[in-house]
C-alpha cells in the first residue's frame, strides 16, 4: 500500500474537528451534549498523535500508547461526568448549565 | 492509505461532527456522535493500528456511547426538541472558532515536517504488550498504573456521588 495523504492532512482534519467541538462547547446548554463535545475534542487529539506515530516517529509507538491513555481518561471522565449528571437531575430535574451554580450550597 | 480513502473517511467524520453538535434532537447526538467514532476507527484500521482500532470500538463506541444513551434516557424527554441557540451567541461562537480555526491550520501549513526516517512501524499485539509492561526504554508501565488506580478511584466516586442521598444518614 503506497503512503500518499501526507500528515498535514490529518492535521488539517483534526484541527477542524477539534474546533467544531469547541463550537458545540460553546454554543450547547444542555449538560450531556456539552459532554458530547468533550469527546469530539478528544477523539480529534487522538487522530493527532496517531499520525504523528505514524508518519515522524514509527519505531516507539509513543503516540500509540498516548492515544491508548487519552481513551482511558476519557472513560473514566464520562463516568464520573454521568454520574454527577443524575444526581444533579435528581435534585433539580433538569440539567442545563444555568442551574448548575447550585451545587455550591 | 490511499487519497480517496482519506477524503471519503474525513468527509464522513466532518459531516457528523457538524451534525453532533447542531442537532436539536438530544437522542440523535449521540448516535451522530457513534458515527464519528466509528470513522475515527477506521483511520486507525487504515495505519495499521489494529489494537487501537479495536481498543476504539469497544471502550468508545461501545461502553461510552451506550452509557451516554443510557443517561439521555434517564435525564430527557426524548420527544422535546433542545431550545434553539441565540443567533448572537452562534455568531459570537463561530468568530471565535474560526480565528482559531485559521491560526491553527496557516501554523500547520506553513511548517515543514522533517522527512520520514526509514524505520517501519511495528504494531503487532506482542510489541504493544513487551512495551505497555516494560520498564526499560520506551516502558510504558508506570502510566500503566497510574491509569489502573484512576480508573478504580472513578468507579468508587461515581458510585459515591450517584448514590442516594437518604441512604447515606
Amino acid at each position: 500500500m503506497t503512503e500518499v495523504v501526507g500528515i498535514q492532512h490529518f492535521m488539517v482534519l483534526s484541527t477542524l474537528m477539534f474546533f467544531i467541538g469547541v463550537y458545540g462547547f460553546l454554543t450547547r446548554k444542555n449538560l450531556i451534549t456539552i459532554l458530547l463535545s468533550i469527546e469530539l475534542i478528544l477523539n480529534s487529539v487522538n487522530i493527532n498523535f496517531v499520525a504523528f506515530n505514524k508518519y515522524l516517529y514509527p519505531e516507539n509507538l509513543g503516540g500509540h500508547f498516548f492515544a491508548m491513555f487519552v481513551i482511558a481518561v476519557a472513560a473514566t471522565e464520562v463516568a464520573v461526568a454521568i454520574a454527577i449528571i443524575i444526581s444533579l437531575y435528581r435534585k433539580l430535574k433538569m440539567i442545563d448549565v444555568e442551574n448548575v451554580n447550585e451545587m455550591k450550597y | 492509505m490511499s487519497e480517496t480513502v482519506f477524503y471519503i473517511l474525513a468527509s464522513f467524520i466532518l459531516i457528523f461532527s457538524v451534525l453532533t453538535v447542531t442537532s436539536r434532537k438530544i437522542l440523535r447526538t449521540a448516535v451522530y456522535l457513534l458515527f464519528v467514532l466509528l470513522g475515527t476507527c477506521g483511520f486507525y484500521f487504515a495505519m495499521e493500528f489494529n489494537f487501537l482500532a479495536a481498543v476504539q470500538l469497544t471502550v468508545y463506541a461501545g461502553g461510552i456511547v451506550v452509557i451516554i444513551i443510557f443517561s439521555i434516557m434517564l435525564t430527557s424527554d426524548l420527544q422535546d426538541k433542545l431550545p434553539a441557540v441565540k443567533f448572537k451567541k452562534i455568531f459570537f461562537s463561530l468568530i471565535a472558532v474560526l480565528f482559531g480555526a485559521a491560526v491553527c491550520i496557516t501554523t500547520i501549513l506553513s511548517y515543514e515536517f522533517p522527512a520520514m526516517t526509514t524505520k517501519v512501524l511495528d504494531s503487532s499485539m506482542r510489541t504493544i504488550g513487551l512495551r505497555l509492561l516494560g520498564y526499560q526504554e520506551n516502558g510504558f508501565v508506570l502510566p500503566f498504573e497510574v491509569i489502573s488506580i484512576l480508573l478504580l478511584a472513578a468507579m468508587i466516586g461515581s458510585i459515591i456521588i450517584a448514590k442516594k442521598a437518604d441512604t447515606e444518614n
